[in-house]
């Protein structure tokens, strides 16, 4: 690793302040990906600003409207154990890594980053979530901005994300053994007013929806709805881990399992 | 650099260090307990998981200064002074979890962090939990059954796979 100094603010503005006042400085949300990156010299920051010791944006409540609110700040561990509204969010962050990463990384991290592999973009795009920063609010629909990019500004932090939950839900993740990242995963939401399905893992441009498979679903949801739907293999990730025309297959695959088991 | 002060297995410690100095370092260095394991650096294998705070994390995937007013736990602070071990530790020598034993300090603190929110997991729930720690000696069996053991469960019908 390159050196660096670190600050630990206890309030979002001094984090923000402390953001601004230089292009070379980087939030640290729970570090499981940041310093890996840092290790491989990917990353040279001047200051690291770490944002676990800001109280304000951790923990999960309820608003007036029914929504899951998550602080940016917490862990995949503490969103599978406060979000029991939400059984599919729940699944899918205890199903993150391993315990020793949940009890680390953060939902803020984790939709920062933007891996084009990583669960909570499924979630958060599946469910029309909305993501708040320091700023302003982002719809999930404007959020991703394909593979690692997002529409946050420099120095602007996640604080927090709302989860409007669905009638049925449900996540599939076909697990890359390695890595325990998703190879492919698809997140079904019916809401009363329609379906919404996410795929992460699969698209060279990150997560995105099906709206093939949306509109099916929404006259009918079940399996059959989904008969003879596929994805184009062009533009799908092709790694050694599987091949574009492999991770087009599972895409649909994994569909018909999440709407069975919603 | 910068002084950082924690608690580590119940006895305070401070020392200077850098900003990228991780955990992991600051204990086996600094504090010079070298039963935290390093295996991979890159947050797979779980040789170096320690608690801090009572949760099980990875002490090369976070920064010594993060720890800053924090009780860390490490593999040394496990067994009694006069050496008497934890049923987990026993069970570990008992059903002969290790081989090389270089996986044992992350395996252990991972079971000792998963009985305490679950005191009595199926053997499913054990593999699930360890799935952070990897193991190149045992194949798993042994240490899936030492866990389940020193959780007070019958082992004794539990075949090797
Ligand atoms: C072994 C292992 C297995 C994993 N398996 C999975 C998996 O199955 N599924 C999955 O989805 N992920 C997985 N991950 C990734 C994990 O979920 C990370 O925690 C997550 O991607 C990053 O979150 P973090 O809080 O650790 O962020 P960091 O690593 O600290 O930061 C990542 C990026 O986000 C920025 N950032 C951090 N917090 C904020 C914020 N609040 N606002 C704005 N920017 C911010 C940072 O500046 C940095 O650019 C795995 C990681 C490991 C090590
Ligand atoms: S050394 Fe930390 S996970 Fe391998
Ligand atoms: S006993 Fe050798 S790595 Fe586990």
């Amino acid at each position: 690793m390159y050196a660096f100094e670190i600050e630990r603010p206890s309030t979002v503005a001094d984090a923000v302040a402390l953001l601004k006042q230089s292009d070379e400085n980087q939030a640290l949300g729970g570090g499981q990906t940041l310093i890996p990156t840092l290790k491989q010299r990917l990353a040279a920051p001047e200051v690291l600003v770490c944002l676990s010791g800001i109280d304000e944006i951790k923990g999960v409540c309820t608003d007036d409207d029914g929504r899951i609110c998550i602080g940016g700040g917490t862990t995949h561990g503490e969103v599978a154990a406060g979000s029991g509204a939400y059984p599919a969010l729940v699944w899918m962050a205890e199903n993150i890594g391993d315990p020793a990463v949940r009890n680390r990384g953060t939902i803020g991290g984790s939709l920062a980053n933007n891996d084009p592999s990583a669960c909570y973009p499924a979630a958060v795009l599946a469910s029309g979530a909305t993501v708040v920063t320091n700023e302003r609010e982002i719809a999930a629909d404007d959020f991703f901005d394909g593979m690692f990019a997002t529409a946050l500004n420099e120095g602007e932090i996640i604080t927090e994300v709302k989860f409007p939950v669905p009638e049925k839900a449900n996540y599939q993740k076909f697990e890359q053994p390695a890595s325990r990242f998703a190879l492919v995963g698809v997140f079904v939401a019916k809401f009363a007013d329609g379906v919404r399905v996410a795929v992460t893992g699969a698209s060279e441009e990150g997560v995105f929806r099906w709206t093939e498979a949306e509109e099916a679903l929404n006259g009918n949801f079940s399996a059959s709805a989904l008969d003879g739907l596929s994805v184009p293999a062009d533009g799908m990730i092709s790694d050694l881990h599987g091949s574009g025309a492999y991770r087009a297959h599972l895409v649909a695959v994994m569909t018909r399992r999440a709407v069975e088991a919603a | 650099m910068a002084q950082v002060k924690m608690t580590v297995n119940g006895k305070p410690a401070s020392g200077e260090v850098e900003g990228r100095t991780l955990l992991v370092d600051f204990i086996r260095d600094t504090l010079g307990l070298t039963g935290t394991h390093v295996g991979c650096d890159t947050s797979q294998c779980g040789a170096c998981v320690v608690h801090v705070d009572g949760k099980a994390v990875k002490a090369c995937s976070m920064f010594a200064a993060e720890a800053e007013g924090t009780e860390v736990t490490t593999i040394e602070g496990m067994a009694a002074e006069d050496g008497t071990m934890t049923p987990v530790q026993k069970a570990f020598q008992e059903f002969h979890g290790l081989q090389c034993g270089f996986c044992t300090p992350g395996m252990v603190m991972s079971a000792e962090a998963m009985l305490k929110d679950n005191p009595s997991p199926t053997e499913a729930e054990v593999r699930e939990y360890l799935k952070g720690n990897i193991c190149r000696c045992t194949g798993y069996h042994n240490i899936v059954k030492a866990i389940l053991a020193a959780s007070g469960q019958d082992v004794s019908n539990i075949a090797a796979e």
